[in-house]
């Protein structure tokens, strides 16, 4: 069975989606969702749920286990801009730095972690190259 | 409202130390400081102890060895900034008039290997996402995107940084490296090599303080200003590690906010200065931190490099003592160990890296939380 690394983060729905809020007040949307606007401290900002393109603004990847990671090496992390003008920190589907380009379109999927101890399949969100990209 | 004076300093070696424990080493620190501020039992008022991974009562432990307590003793943890913060507290309560004289310390045994904090949650080291090098890594692209900053600029700080700590008996590496030797260790996470970051690991660094009207057996310097601040949301790849920032990344960073207020409560500005130690957990963050404190313009910080400013002999020496690159980074000592550093550049005592007539002098760490800490200290012997 699939199981969300957190409940709550995304819908594992074709296609999925990042759950966020927006902030009637000062207009900022966060990531995750919140129940304090992080930017102007008010309470109870609209859940929404986030666009699934974006483009890619900052990326890396990651050669060696970090701590509390049971996944494969390398992976890839990167940041990608949404156009509701939030930057989230996502898991990238390419492990190779050397092939991304900034601004590069990207869109959001959905893909497993490792198999858990009760032995299901820990998914994550992460964001690939789109596919009308080269 | 009286000044206040570091009367006193003492540091052990930052490195790895097999069978010494984070007390031993906040007790050989501590020990050396009050030797030099000619300070006792019963001499100080109160003990401020910067520490994230020491555990319960860290600060207590090790001045009950040192058969010194009773008065009040205050663990801090800022992240990288721990010992910034408690020399901030110490500050404040000299100048209120609340002690004559304080001590403030940082001891650290740090696990090996890539820093797990406490900081994240568990899903976010189970997803990947909580890989500090990574962050590291993006921060550093962003700068070469926005700043000019080359691979070669992030190895040439590594080279600059290690030629100074090879002078220092204080720091982890004591031998200098090359541009090649640099670019040849392994990539931890593009841009970064393995050389380009710095090693957690071990130390303790200690200070006393005190009212600045008061007489004390050496030469003193001035602690002209001690600021912690945290972050303002906005920037995704702020020391706050959120999940998400604002595209309009116009908030200032912690180092900001941290820096003009230290430069006004010190009434100097950055082209006042003779030396500062700054943050360079990885190459590229000193650059970053250079922009940040106002030591050069926006952008500039690869221009200040290449102009060789920032090297033993330059305009503004940073990093005399070799920096976290060469020192290593024990978190709840980091900040102290480069106040001792500068005080000995302030007294003169430095030796072959000496930065000559230094009589300002800053430094900077900043962390998880965010938290940034931004220390002034002067010496009017001009």
């Amino acid at each position: 069975m699939r199981v969300l690394v957190r409940d709550g983060l995304f819908t594992d729905a074709d296609p999925p989606a990042l759950l966020g809020s927006h902030c009637a007040h000062c207009g900022a949307t966060n990531f995750p969702r919140t129940d304090t606007c992080a930017y102007c401290a008010t309470d109870a900002p609209d859940p929404v749920e986030l666009s699934r393109a974006g483009t890619l603004w900052a990326w890396t990847a990651i050669t060696a286990p970090p701590p509390g990671y049971l996944g494969d090496i390398p992976y890839g992390v990167g940041v990608v801009e949404l156009p509701e003008g939030v930057r989230v920190i996502t898991r990238l589907t390419e492990s190779d730095p050397s092939v991304l380009t900034v601004g590069q379109p990207m869109e959001l999927c959905v893909v497993p972690l490792h198999r858990d101890d009760d032995g299901n399949d820990v998914v994550s969100y992460a964001f690939a190259a789109a596919a009308s990209s080269s | 409202m009286s000044g206040v004076a570091v009367t006193g300093v003492g540091m052990h070696p930052f490195g790895r130390f097999d069978g010494v424990s984070t007390t031993d080493m906040g007790a050989y620190a501590v020990r050396a400081a009050l030797r030099e501020a000619g300070v006792g039992k019963g001499g100080f008022q109160a003990a401020f102890c910067g520490t994230a991974y020491g555990g319960v009562a860290t600060g207590h432990k090790v001045l009950s060895r040192l058969g010194m307590t009773g008065m009040p003793i205050v663990d801090v943890e800022a992240g990288c900034a721990s010992g910034g913060a408690a020399l901030m507290l110490a500050n404040a309560a000299i100048r209120a008039g609340q002690y004559d004289t304080v001590l403030v310390f940082g001891t650290e045994k740090m696990p090996k290997g890539i820093i797990r904090s406490s900081f994240f949650d568990p899903w976010q080291e189970e997803a990947g996402l909580a890989a500090t090098p990574s962050f590291f890594a993006m921060r550093a692209q962003r700068l070469c995107l926005t700043s000019g900053v080359t691979k070669d600029h992030l190895a040439r700080v590594v080279v600059k940084n290690r030629k100074h700590g090879a002078t220092n008996a204080d720091a982890m590496y004591q031998k200098e490296t090359s541009v090649e030797e640099v670019l040849a260790s392994r990539v931890v996470s593009e841009p970064l090599h393995l050389f380009m970051l710095c090693s957690p690991n071990e130390g303790a660094a200690a200070l006393v303080l005190r009212r600045a009207d008061l007489p004390a057996p050496s030469t003193p310097v001035t602690l002209a200003a001690a600021v912690l601040r945290s972050h303002i949301a906005g920037s995704v790849l702020s020391e706050s590690t959120p999940l998400s920032g604002l595209a309009d990344d116009t908030a200032p960073p912690p180092t900001t906010l941290a820096a003009t207020a230290a430069y006004e409560e010190a009434g100097l500005g950055p082209s006042d200065l003779h030396v500062v130690e700054c943050q360079d957990t990885d190459a590229a963050r000193e650059l970053q931190s250079c922009e940040e404190l106002g030591l050069c313009e926006p952008g500039g910080s690869a221009a200040l490099l290449d102009s060789g400013a920032t090297k033993l002999g330059g305009r503004l020496p940073v990093n005399p003592s070799g920096g976290l690159l060469s020192k290593g980074e024990p978190l709840g000592a980091s900040a102290l160990g480069q106040v001792v550093e500068l005080v000995r550049q302030l007294r003169g005592d430095c030796g072959v890296r000496q930065v000559d007539g230094a009589r300002a002098a800053l430094s900077h760490t900043v962390g998880r939380g965010a938290n940034a800490g931004v220390v002034i200290l002067t010496n009017e012997r001009g």
